[in-house]
């Protein structure tokens, strides 16, 4: 199916109960391995978050309070409770980054995507974030989307890569 | 302390001292007469030292210990107060101070706070360096048992502590991490929205304002300035043990004659006792588990007059509710009864009672609000107010409690045996019940009638009562965690009982979520004796030989499980949803 900008994908709603569910078979029902079950949920959400109703399920089949698998969720940095985009973009906000002047890169990506920082893109496929080191100071100011790491940034550049992740869906 | 403990040899603040292996840096000071400050230390929970105010210095050492969490070792020297120790406490305690709200007069823990006692302590009250970075939070009062006012958290953690290890019911918990740690519900929901179970026993173990029960006092107040309304109070078994701590009695005194002048000055038309209704309650459980014994019932049955413990096993274990005793608390017996069986002997329209118990339970407050807790036609216990709040009214009323002259119950729901006044404490239900039970089976006189083996704090006791040649086995347990460990076991399969007791606070109600600030350990042991030091004095200790009850089971009610008692003094119980 592909999504038109400025349409909703509706991601969230297309995640359900069974998704969820077998996700936490996948990994044997195991109490250790909340982790990576939320990882995944996370990932296959589209939405680039766990959900109460969510984490609610992982609680009940693993056996879990709920309050535990909350706290997990909030103690880690990568997981978000609110919903996000498709395609988080996130910019290194270290030192070595912020002296290459990493604040222009925001700048940039603000300007592309029509949002301030920490926002969403109304038709969720972006999130602008902060984060810490991506350990790819030699090419700063950098952006992370997903796995893939991009620096020596322009307008241009920008534009080109937010672009290809448009037309990908 | 045991022969075989290995002693440490220590100093402390220049005094020698000896103190047995294992002892805590903290705990050894005492017995040097030094009271060490501290904050996220409770003696019955695990320790977290997570707040650092109680730093101490140790000789030759550079880094500050943590004494609630050091053990001692041999040729320690400690100094307890040092310039620098005294520095580091002050900065915790600004940090602190700062991002509290200080509103102490309006504050409920208002001259009962340890983070206000510290402050007057340490000197640090209005010389705070800090810049002040209070946040507002949303007050959470709305499940009409638990209110938590997260402006006031200091984050200390033993509320997580007690809910997610000695209760097992998982409601509370940290959050976050580094500055923006923070003790909340799941996904910061209100309490009513959790699994929380309203024991209230994080309220006894906060040690500021930021958990307390849900103050019905107005209420109160507003029914007894009603001349229309005919208001009846009736008092739980544990409260007359411990209401005396909040006027200076000490631990565990037996004060049921102050606290019915308390009451009849405060205004209450009669002042009733839960002790009688408990006896009722024996009567119809007792002879509910003889039925299951002899029609093959569902066993084992459990005891069913702890609410936190209700909506426990109604959350986690809803396979399990045929286990629990359809019988009515003596609380709500009391409230269908008093409404029926009273208003028709006294000759009061019932519509006119308004029913109000004095209870250590903060849980009990949703017990009397179940939507089925009105088989008397009208709601069956109108108001519930905790000892705490019973010793706040005593207070608003002026009473100089231990001057008060003492006074009796009123007839005829005053009359109450040994068994009823045991009921304040783990093992008391269990106890009164065999009293019971043993001479309905065998007919025969019970002489020995101490049950010690389910007397004390123990988490899990068991005991086998010889029933004229058929073995009962009884276990009893108090605090949910081991609640849990029962129901697993017979769940599983493995567990050969015929009659459990549960009780939902960690020692029964002595240590009740609604019970004084400053409940420890060494006070519900002090509660339990006074307990039994009155059940043992007492010419009438099996409930079935209480006149009182005798009569209104002739009177009234008929035969014990008969329809009339059935209609009101049982119920039923709902399977509720965990998240
Ligand atoms: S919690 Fe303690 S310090 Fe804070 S406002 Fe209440 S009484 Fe004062
Ligand atoms: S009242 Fe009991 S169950 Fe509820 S939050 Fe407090 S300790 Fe947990
Ligand atoms: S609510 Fe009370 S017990 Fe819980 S962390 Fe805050 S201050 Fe401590
Ligand atoms: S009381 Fe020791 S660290 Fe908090």
């Amino acid at each position: 199916m592909t999504v038109q900008p400025g349409q909703c994908n509706c991601a969230a709603e297309s995640f359900t109960e069974r998704d969820v569910v077998a996700i936490v078979e996948k990994y044997g029902r195991e109490q250790d391995q909340l982790l990576a079950m939320l990882l995944d949920i996370q990932e296959a959400s589209g939405s680039s978050c766990v959900l109460r109703e969510w984490a609610a399920i992982v609680a009940r089949e693993i056996g879990l309070p709920l309050s535990k698998v909350f706290e997990v969720l909030t103690f880690y940095s990568m997981f978000s409770t609110e919903p996000r985009g498709r395609y988080l973009v996130e910019i290194c906000k270290s030192a070595p980054c912020k002296m290459c002047k990493s604040d222009e890169v925001v700048a940039m990506f603000e300007k592309e995507l029509g949002i301030k920082l920490g926002k969403t893109t109304p038709d969720k496929l972006f999130t602008l974030m902060h984060t810490s080191c991506v350990g790819a100071c030699d090419i700063g100011p950098v952006a992370k989307i997903g796995e893939d790491v991009y620096g020596d940034l322009t307008p241009e550049k920008v534009s080109e890569i937010v672009n290809s992740y448009r037309e990908k869906n | 302390m045991q022969p075989d403990c290995k002693n440490i040899n220590l100093i402390i603040d220049g005094v020698p001292v000896s103190v047995p292996e294992g002892t805590t840096i903290l705990d050894a000071a005492k017995k040097v007469g030094v009271k060490i400050p501290t904050l996220c230390h409770h003696p019955d929970l695990k320790v977290r030292a997570t707040c650092r105010i109680c730093v101490v210095e140790i000789k030759g050492q550079r880094k500050y210990k943590t004494a609630c969490s050091t053990e001692v070792w041999e040729g320690a020297e400690v100094i307890t107060n040092s310039p620098g120790v005294q520095q580091a406490r002050k900065m915790v305690l600004e940090l602190i101070l700062a991002e509290h709200p200080q509103a102490c007069l309006g504050c409920l823990r208002n001259t009962k706070c340890e983070l206000q006692a510290l402050t007057a302590e340490m000197g640090v009250a209005n010389k705070n360096r800090l810049k002040k970075t209070v946040k507002v939070l949303p007050l959470d009062d709305c499940n009409g048992a638990i209110v938590r006012d997260a402006s006031k958290c200091i984050q200390c953690g033993r509320c997580t502590e007690m809910c997610q290890e000695v209760q097992t019911v998982g409601a509370i918990t940290t959050a976050n991490r580094s500055m923006s740690y923070d003790v909340t519900t799941a996904f910061g929901k209100k309490l009513r929205e959790t699994t929380c179970v309203y024991c209230g026993q994080c309220t006894t173990v906060c040690p500021v304002g930021a958990l307390y029960e849900h103050d019905d006092t107005e209420k109160v107040w507003a029914a007894l300035a009603d001349p229309n309304k005919h208001v009846i109070v009736q008092t739980a078994p544990s409260v007359r043990v411990a209401i005396g701590d909040e006027f200076g009695l000490p631990a565990g005194t037996f004060s049921e004659g102050h606290m019915v002048a308390a009451l009849r000055r405060i205004g209450f038309d009669k002042v009733f006792d839960t002790n009688w209704s408990a006896d009722v309650t024996i009567m119809e459980e007792g002879h509910e588990l003889i039925h299951r014994l002899t029609n093959r019932g569902v066993l084992p049955m459990i005891t069913s007059c702890s609410p936190g413990w209700i909506k426990f096993i109604e959350t986690f274990y809803p396979d399990m509710l045929p286990h629990l005793s359809t019988a009515k608390s003596p609380q709500q017996m009391f409230g269908a009864l008093v409404k029926t069986f009273y208003a028709e002997k006294a000759g009061i329209d019932p519509a006119n009672i308004v029913s109000v118990s004095v209870m250590p339970c903060t849980a009990k407050k949703i017990e009397a609000a179940r939507p089925e807790m009105n088989d008397s036609g009208y709601r069956d216990v109108d108001i519930v107010i905790t000892t705490r709040e019973f010793a706040r009214m005593i207070r608003r009323k002026g009473l100089d409690f231990c001057a008060l002259p003492e006074e009796h119950f009123d007839d005829p729901m005053g009359v109450a045996s040994g068994a009823g006044v045991i009921f304040g404490t783990s093992g008391g239900v269990m106890e009164a019940a065999l009293r019971t039970v043993y001479e309905v089976v065998t007919k025969k006189e019970l002489h020995a009638l101490d049950f010690k083996a389910v007397r004390g704090q123990q988490g899990m006791k068991t005991a086998e009562v010889d029933l004229d040649g058929t073995p009962v086995k009884v276990v009893v347990v108090n605090g949910l965690k081991n609640a849990r460990k029962i129901l697993n076991e017979i769940r599983e399969g493995k567990a050969d009982y015929q009659f459990v007791e549960v009780m939902c606070c960690p020692g029964g109600c002595v240590g009740g979520g609604g019970q004084p600030v400053g409940t420890v350990r060494k006070t519900k042991a002090s509660r339990m004796e006074g307990l039994y030091t009155a059940d043992h004095k007492m010419n009438i200790r099996q409930s079935h030989k209480n006149p009182a009850v005798i009569s209104m089971y002739k009177d009234f009610l008929g035969e014990p499980l008969g329809e009339k008692a059935h209609h009101l003094l049982h119920t039923h119980y709902t399977p509720r949803e965990q998240q």
